[in-house]
């Protein structure tokens, strides 16, 4: 299929450039909010919009940001983003921020904000690192619902919290997986996904 | 202007600090007051879910909990109603249950549920990775438990953290905080296929044990401040000596 060169930076980090399984960023909060499938879908809608008005700002500020501290304009642009999300979150939809509690300020701390933006905003002008903090942001979502997905199926035998797994198999002795809830399990999961997608790849 | 030069960077730094610093005093203003509403919304919602009333779709839980919560007061280790100008729903629960018990304030909301005035009770304890805190309503005339709802800031989803599912909370209906001899031997939660010589006892989380040590914990240090309170709604519904 051919893509237009203007949407590239939209469509590689999808598979071919994911950031997750081919850059390895942001495998911590891989691991941290997977156990279920709720939390996943709603962080990958934070850091997407974190990441691309991020990349947005930077660009725009990237011919003005003196060398030396361009990290520290980095962080303060993004610690001020997640704060605002946080913020907004607690006011319009207070569930979900409980359920997240830690992990939107973690946002801040995920390697895939700071990579994009030393990797492409720096250089970039606002457009194409917008397309690329979305990108790169639903790159980083499939693989989380993917885990996640797989992580609650086994580990609890729901998805989005309703179950699936009939109560037939537990009454014959099926039971529920708890080491997949456990954080070495999303870990294994991603490397099966890796392996998957090194294979394909090859 | 060079813009390497080290005046640029310190004005740079300086104007970028404020400018963020403004817009989020403004934010934090801005929201401000819907944010407390929320966390007040949430609070009443987690009483009302231990006196077994759930607000329905679209349903607000404001009016829900204006229509049952009859009253609210706060009590002594003694039972003995405190005049205090301090609103119950304010008390912080957390800072009370680490004083001694007679110096501790104990809020009580007066619960009008269909089946009768329950007493609901905040507890607060620790788990495994953070605070855990719950409320537990009592029924009038007996001391019993008729309902209970635990929460927790990040216990282990699927393993701790199920201690703020139903299946866990509504085990807790009908035990009884006090032994037939009056003695205060709140519930114990022990492992599930395990039985306890006296006393009322839960099974607890599979895979949480700390966590459900936690809530057995809890439930004893803030329920027990209470014992007298327990004894005087015990006697004070002479409807149900008939029933006993």
């Amino acid at each position: 299929m051919k893509i237009s060169k203007s949407l590239l930076p939209l469509v590689t980090p999808l598979s071919k450039d994911n950031p997750v399984i081919v850059q390895v960023l942001g495998i911590c909060s891989a691991l941290a909010v997977t156990a279920k499938l709720e939390p996943a879908i709603v962080m990958t809608i934070s850091v997407t919009a974190v990441l691309a008005l991020a990349n947005v700002i930077i660009s725009a500020l990237r011919n003005t940001i003196p060398t030396s501290i361009r990290i520290i304009v980095q962080l303060v642009v993004v610690a001020a983003l997640v704060v605002v999300v946080d913020q907004v979150l607690k006011a319009f939809a207070y569930d979900v921020s409980k359920q997240l509690s830690v992990f939107i300020g973690l946002i801040i701390t995920n390697c895939i904000i700071m990579g994009r933006l030393e990797a492409f905003a720096l250089n970039n002008r606002p457009w194409p690192a917008f397309l690329d903090g979305i990108g790169n942001g639903l790159g980083y979502g499939i693989i989380l619902v993917i885990v996640a997905f797989f992580r609650e199926l086994l580990g609890s035998g729901t998805l989005l919290g309703c179950q699936v797994i009939p109560q037939w198999c537990y009454e014959h002795g099926y039971a529920n997986c708890g080491l997949m809830i456990l954080p070495p399990m999303a870990l294994i999961t991603v490397a099966c996904i890796i392996w998957v997608h090194n294979r394909k790849a090859s | 202007m060079n813009r390497q030069s080290n005046l640029y960077t310190v004005i740079y730094a300086s104007v970028l600090v404020l400018a963020v610093g403004i817009l989020l005093s403004v934010v934090y203003q801005g929201l401000r007051p819907r944010q407390l509403e929320n966390i007040d919304n949430d609070t009443k919602r987690q009483i009302l879910a231990a006196a077994l009333i759930f607000p329905s779709e679209g349903q607000s839980v404001a009016d829900l909990y204006a229509e049952h919560i009859k009253g609210a007061y706060i009590v002594n280790s003694n039972g003995q109603r405190v005049d205090d100008n301090l609103d119950p729903f304010k008390v912080k629960v957390a800072t009370q249950v680490k004083l001694p018990a007679d110096q501790r304030k104990l809020p009580v909301f007066e619960c009008e549920t269909s089946s009768g005035l329950k007493y609901v009770i905040p507890v607060y304890g620790a788990g495994l990775w953070g605070p855990i805190w719950g409320y537990v309503s009592f029924n009038e005339g007996s001391a019993t438990i008729y309902g209970a709802y635990f929460g927790h800031e990040g216990e282990t989803p699927g393993l701790g953290a199920e201690i703020e599912k139903p299946a866990f909370s509504s085990q807790f209906e009908g035990k009884s905080v006090l032994a037939p001899d009056g003695q205060f031997t709140s519930v114990a939660v022990v492992k599930a296929g395990h039985e306890l010589a006296s006393g009322d006892f839960v099974h607890a989380v599979s895979g949480g044990t700390i966590t459900s040590q936690g809530v057995q914990n809890m439930l004893y240090n803030s329920l027990e401040p209470y014992k007298a309170f327990f004894d005087n709604i015990k006697s004070s519904n002479p409807d149900n000596t008939s029933k006993s």
